[in-house]
């Protein structure tokens, strides 16, 4: 049987370098001091708990972030991603990319044409990068984990997100 | 290969075409079950005693004067016999029918429990325990006062006896304690514990959902007072469970729901309830499940627990001997004495990832916390990659976890 057993591409995709490289190498990554805001996000099928912290400033736009915490390569990965990609935003604006991203990974594999009101383009074309995800529905929620916590911190709930 | 050997190959072949579902390609590949302990396949057996009851024999129990209903609890009361012979129970009375292990334990917690316990008892479990085996008793300590204490486990997930030992008081009121350790695999020696508990006075209720479906089980030599499973662990439907109970125990305790069945008359002053097991058994039964566990007990006494344990410890042997030699591996759960279960670790790769690489690969493994959120943080970790043989497993289903962990490796190098 040895050597039968091929990855698949999906798996490939899933786990590309990207993927990989930042949950190895997670940016952002650890307590922000002077957070404003924060939230947990936790999946309660696997336990993975997530922390995103926010800095907001006067005009109402993120001006620092992290996240600590520990799960599978997928929500590490997914999480400093977001970091990355909110960093500097409105509040507004990254209000306006938690919901396209959460609704394009949600979509399942179709890849429709982006309508969801922000330029997947620069400067979050990065997050194209978990667009493998959509072939794996049981691991949709490992990528929308920081998201959620994302929405969470921005409304600061008093709860932990949950991916449910 | 010895001839002894061969026979339990041989033995091991036909057990598998009795399992239909296992027959299958997933992801290309054809299926490697690894997730018994999660829940069991139901041999073709099983699966028609279900349909055939569905299709000829449906109706209430208990109530109606006609065939169907006849035939209906016949069939429901007659796997009631097989379990009590299946467990060696003295009384069918003792063999109360429930929906799992969740239940069963839950049951106790209420019943026997609730009523006689207060502020300064105390209800021992162990560092092992799956959360159906915790979270009732926390309850139950909630609502009387009573305190939780839980017994140590060493490095290789095995109980600290002495330290047990040294732990059942006089104030603990109730022991509970998995029979063997669905994270782990660990096999208590669950009959010396319960010596030691029954020579200091204390009750002890045994978890037994991942001991039914491994070992031949003797609720009398073992000398429990409660040992509960489910049927889906042991190759029978989901949703049915036992929780064997000594009669002179369940007799003086009260009903856990109320409802139909498990009275003998009812007036809005007074209810009388039924005889032992019916107390226990409130509301319309899983009458087809019940009756699908008594073909999985028809099944297993055919195959015969003894060959079954046996075969699945070589088994095991073998998954332990080729998952030494993968590179980076770290064996969690590594007692002396264990049933086919194995968790572990794959260098640095989260448990869940390394589900999904193995998935599409064919091989079913379960990853994360396995229920047993405690034991994982006494490892230090947040889950593990488990996996679980039963006896419709073989040495090809262990080279293909092998493979398939290699590649695993490849994609995370």
């Amino acid at each position: 049987m040895n050597g039968h057993a091929a990855v698949t591409d999906d798996v490939l995709d899933l786990y590309r370098e990207l993927i990989l490289d930042h949950a190895r190498s997670p940016r952002h990554f650890g307590r922000l001091a002077n957070a404003t805001h924060m939230a947990q996000g936790i999946n309660p099928l696997c336990g993975d708990k997530l922390c995103v912290y926010l800095s907001i400033d006067d005009t109402e736009h993120i001006d620092a972030i992290s996240f600590e915490g520990s799960g599978c390569a997928i929500s590490v990965a997914s999480a400093s991603l977001l970091t990355d990609t909110v960093i500097g935003l409105s509040v507004d604006k990254a209000e306006t990319v938690f919901s396209a991203v959460t609704k394009r990974l949600a979509k399942g594999g179709v890849d429709e044409p982006n309508d969801l009101g922000i330029d997947l383009e620069r400067p979050f074309a990065k997050l194209r990068a978990l667009d493998g995800v959509r072939e794996f529905p049981s691991r949709v929620k490992c990528a929308t984990l920081a998201w959620h916590a994302l929405h969470s911190a921005l409304h600061q709930d008093a709860q932990p997100a949950t991916t449910e | 290969m010895t001839q002894a050997q061969r026979q339990q190959s041989m033995a091991a072949a036909d057990w598998r075409k009795d399992f239909p579902i296992l027959n299958q390609s997933v992801n290309g590949q054809p299926l490697v079950y690894l997730d018994s302990a999660a829940s069991a396949q139901q041999p073709a057996s099983v699966i028609d005693a279900v349909a055939r009851y569905q299709r000829e024999d449906h109706a209430n129990v208990h109530r109606g004067v006609h065939t169907l209903s006849h035939r209906a609890t016949d069939a429901y009361e007659g796997a009631r016999d097989k379990i009590r012979e299946f467990i060696n129970a003295a009384n069918r009375t003792e063999i109360v029918l429930t929906s799992g292990t969740t239940e069963s334990i839950n049951l106790v917690a209420q019943s026997f429990c609730r009523p006689r316990i207060g502020s300064g008892d105390k209800i021992l479990i162990t560092h092992l325990e799956h959360h159906a085996n915790i979270v009732p008793w926390q309850l139950v300590c909630e609502q009387t006062g009573a305190e939780l204490i839980v017994a140590p486990i060493d490095d290789h997930g095995q109980l600290e006896l002495e330290a047990l030992r040294s732990m059942m008081t006089n104030d603990v009121f109730l022991l509970a304690i998995g029979h063997v350790s669905n994270a782990l695999g660990t096999v208590n020696p669950i009959k010396e514990i319960i010596a030691h508990a029954r020579q200091c006075g204390i009750p002890v209720l045994v978890d037994g959902a991942q001991g039914v479906p491994h070992m031949p089980i003797d609720v009398q030599d073992l000398d429990c007072d409660f040992y509960a499973f489910s049927g889906h662990k042991m190759f029978g439907p989901t949703g049915t469970g036992v929780l064997y109970g000594r009669e002179t125990l369940l007799d003086a305790m009260p009903p856990y729901q109320g409802g139909g069945d498990m009275i003998l008359e009812v007036s809005f002053e007074a209810t009388i309830y039924n005889e032992l097991p019916y107390k226990f058994e409130a509301g319309t039964p899983n009458i087809s499940g019940v009756i699908g566990l008594g073909a999985a007990i028809d099944y297993l006494q055919s195959a015969g627990m003894q060959r079954i344990a046996v075969y699945e410890s070589d088994l095991h042997e073998y998954m332990l001997l080729q998952l030494g030699r993968v590179d980076d591996i770290r064996l969690i759960g590594t007692a002396a004495n264990k049933a086919s279960v194995q968790s572990f670790l794959l260098g640095d790769i989260h448990s869940h990832d390394l589900g999904t690489i193995l998935d599409h690969q064919g091989v079913a493994i379960r990853t994360g916390h396995h229920c047993a959120m405690p034991l994982m943080t006494r490892f230090g970790i947040s889950g593990t990659a488990r996996a679980s043989l039963a006896f419709y497993n073989n040495t090809d289903d262990v080279d293909r976890l092998v493979a398939a962990l290699e590649k695993a490796r490849q994609v995370f190098k």
